[in-house]
């Protein structure tokens, strides 16, 4: 097993902070989240023209990079220190993943390299009615008209669902569950966004009625949507530890300048000491992370309960600590101004984002065979 | 790491070691046994694996040291009376010892001839142990001890010990202290056993009145003891953090989701989820000290970073018995004279409190993480630089005039 990170993805990841630095601070995710688009089409163009972000872990032959979920989860830790709005984890991890996932070459062929190229801004729609990531719970119905495929349901919580070029939905075909293929502009597919609790993160909710759709070949939908959400688990675990050191960082950098009664507020013990679990917090999680991703393209069948014990650990990590941020900074923390609350809505929206905890621990559970 | 390495120590083990039990390690262990065993270990090349072949070690890397000690995890061994002296003394020794010292001592530590105590706390001296008072003075070519230790394991046991002690009281706490091998089989050395909660008597209390030591079994310099006790204090949170807790832990997670099993628990959901936590702490924590032996070996010093895993494995004790406690209810509090798998579990609570203490307690860790590895600034500190002689130490009911 390999817990570090080499040399090359030591040069990404230095990459990425730069560009993240330079192009997307918090004063420019601040302008973003305001906009209807709700992410920077510049920022994205650069992302992927300049560092060809969005198809990192496409094969060469579909026209991405070709590199792993530990490079990927390197990018994704970046994305969620710098809280840049992008449709990153819509497209390059969702999108791109599940496409991959399917036994469908020639939606490959066709799809996958507008995916990498960034061109094409792909989704995955799966949850319905808040409910949780799992194929099992997928209700929307898919149906043969007329020699096309047609889909009928709601879903909801879909990543950038209002802006992508093409969502990837998970519908039932009789009993069987399939991975359909909708374009964004299809005729009898409602797109609103969602009002939500992280401005940095858009969601939006489809609405299909006889949506026109193309069936993704794959032997074992199910299997491969499940496999998508391991791999989507571990980015999502990634970026939530981008956001928990970040927040991390800045409540050590505060609590050394901040001084009341005559002293850095870092040298009381009541403050060191939870700057102290914030960073035992950190630790546990990056390792958790590094083995999940390690195993995403090393050891696949230590995978699921690598991915839910990484999720566990970040989701539950990154909320206290964004929480405990705030704690630390004290009045000014709790202003608009600042930027903790940013941290602290996201950690919150992702915690929840596919499922939450306690669906999480159920299906860790099951995994375990307890 | 080699694999051969592993599959050479796992065939060892096969075939020279017993599965490990439920009454936990080196329980039936006596200590002629186990010094014969620790023995063959050496002349098998799997004592000492990561240290210098020099001084009786195996000269290889420790990855192949973590890979033993992985592979151990399954198997009984008396490792009891002889992890101070691996875990701690010893490295510290090969830090630190002049050349005859590391000559003299390591090769009989590794063989297991030569058991080691570590003598560090005072009844004065507990998270602050440079406030030590025990006091060593110069005599003739050597030096003399008196003055009292405690919480020390395997005293009763033990050949030799690392000891500090005061040999400057007239300059500041951290400036008069000394590091020692000292000889325990002496006529100024006594030994108590010290009962503590559990009900056992795995301490000792250690009285010292004019113990005599050469001069040549000074530890690094006369008066730099603290830097000395500074690195044994890191070895042994490496070595408490990175060990991984036996796989019959009775409030583990294979322990628990047996006994779940066992009660047709196993379909509640709350119970699941439980168990499923148990489980993402203890995985973290053995990811944790993964990662930190990978960090080594390329070359990244681990530096305070120990006590994150210290830290993180007290608070594993003490959860995984909160959660043993929800899922045996009635039966955790009382049981049939005979229940073995009960007095188990009274063990694992019991002990759980030590494990927040002991090597430095969850506050002194958060202290060092704070400072050391956070860089935040240190608290105002009142005896940093009055000699010792003048300082308030120890518990002080009544105040001096």
């Amino acid at each position: 097993m390999n817990l570090v990170l080499n040399e090359e993805q030591e040069e990404l990841q230095a990459t990425v902070r730069r560009f993240l630095a330079d192009r997307s601070p918090l004063s420019q995710v601040r302008r973003v989240m305001e906009t209807p688009e709700g992410h920077d089409a510049a920022l994205w163009d650069r992302m992927a023209g300049d560092l060809g972000l969005p198809g990192l872990t496409v094969p060469e032959t579909y026209g991405g990079a070709g590199l792993g979920q530990v490079e990927l989860s390197v990018v994704m830790e970046e994305l969620g220190a710098a809280l840049t709005p992008s449709p990153y984890l819509a497209s390059a991890v969702l999108g791109a993943t599940a496409l991959l996932a399917t036994d469908d070459e020639e939606a490959k062929q066709d799809l996958l390299p507008g995916v990498a190229a960034g061109t094409t801004i792909a989704t995955l729609a799966v949850a319905e009615n808040g409910g949780g990531w799992d194929p099992s719970a997928v209700a929307a119905r898919a149906s043969l008209g007329g020699g096309r495929w047609v889909l009928d349901g709601v879903k909801t919580l879909v990543p950038d669902g209002a802006l992508a070029d093409l969502v990837l939905v998970a519908a039932r075909a009789g009993d069987e569950l399939g991975l359909f293929a909708v374009e964004g502009g299809a005729a009898g597919l409602t797109r609103s966004a969602l009002a939500g609790l992280d401005p940095t993160r858009q969601l939006a909710r489809l609405e299909l009625a006889r949506t026109p759709a193309r069936r993704l070949v794959s032997e074992d939908a199910a299997g491969a949507l499940r496999h998508t959400m391991d791999l989507a688990a571990v980015a999502l675990a990634a970026e939530q530890l981008g956001g928990l050191q970040r927040c991390l960082d800045r409540s050590v950098a505060y609590a050394k300048v901040r001084y009341q009664f005559g002293r850095a507020i870092g040298s009381f013990q009541a403050i060191k000491h939870l700057l102290a679990d914030m960073h035992v917090a950190m630790e546990l999680s990056r390792s958790a992370l590094r083995y999940a991703a390690w195993t995403a393209d090393e050891a696949p069948d230590e995978l699921p309960l690598a991915a839910g014990v990484a999720r566990a650990s970040c989701s539950e990590a990154f909320f206290r600590v964004a929480a405990d941020t705030i704690q630390v900074h004290g009045g000014i923390g709790f202003t608009w101004e600042h930027d903790a609350h940013l941290y602290y809505r996201r950690a919150k929206s992702s915690q929840l984002l596919f499922g939450g905890p306690r669906l999480e621990r159920a299906q860790l559970a099951d995994r375990l065979r307890i | 790491m080699s694999e051969s390495f592993r599959e050479r120590a796992r065939a060892w083990l096969d075939a020279n070691a017993a599965g490990r039990s439920d009454d936990g390690p080196t329980a039936h262990w006596d200590l002629p046994s186990a010094r014969a065993f620790q023995a063959r270990l050496h002349d098998a090349g799997l004592a000492g694996i990561s240290w210098p072949a020099a001084y009786g070690g195996q000269g290889l890397t420790t990855a192949d040291e973590r890979a033993f000690a992985e592979e151990a995890r399954d198997f009984d061994l008396p490792t009891g009376y002889f992890t101070i002296g691996l875990g701690m003394c010893g490295p510290t020794l090969l830090d630190l010892g002049s050349e005859e010292l590391k000559l003299r001592y390591i090769r009989p530590l590794l063989r297991g001839e030569e058991v080691w105590c570590q003598l560090f706390s005072e009844p004065g001296a507990g998270s602050d142990v440079a406030s030590l008072q025990t006091r060593a003075t110069r005599d003739g070519d050597g030096w003399v001890v008196s003055g009292q230790k405690v919480w020390t394991s395997v005293a009763q046991n033990a050949d030799l010990g690392a000891v500090i002690a005061r040999t400057n009281p007239d300059v500041p706490k951290h400036d008069g202290i000394t590091m020692f091998v000292i000889d325990m089989h002496q006529p100024g050395v006594s030994v108590r056993p010290l009962r503590d909660m559990t009900g056992g008597a795995t301490f000792n209390e250690v009285f010292f009145d004019g113990a005599r030591i050469p001069a040549d079994h000074v530890v690094g310099e006369v008066d730099q003891g603290w830097a000395a006790a500074v690195r044994m204090l890191m070895h042994e949170r490496v070595a408490i953090g990175g060990s991984t807790r036996g796989r019959g832990s009775a409030a583990g997670f294979e322990s628990l989701v047996e006994e779940v099993r066992a009660r047709g628990l196993d379909r509640d959901p709350v119970v699941r989820e439980r168990l499923a936590e148990l489980y993402v702490h203890e995985r973290l924590l053995h990811l944790f000290g993964s990662r930190l032996a990978q960090e080594a070996r390329a070359g990244r010093n681990p530096g305070a970073r120990g006590s994150v895993g210290k830290l993180a494995g007290a608070e594993l004790a003490r959860f995984g018995t909160d959660v043993a406690a929800e899922l045996l209810g009635g039966d955790a509090i009382a049981w049939d004279a005979s229940d073995r798998e009960a007095r188990r579990w009274a063990g694992a609570l019991l002990s759980a409190p030590a494990a927040a203490i002991a090597g430095g307690t969850n506050e002194v860790q958060r202290n060092i993480i704070g400072d050391r590895v956070l860089g935040l600034p240190r608290e105002p500190q009142v005896d940093r630089d009055v000699p010792f002689r003048d300082l308030r130490v120890g518990t002080r009911t009544e105040e001096r005039p």
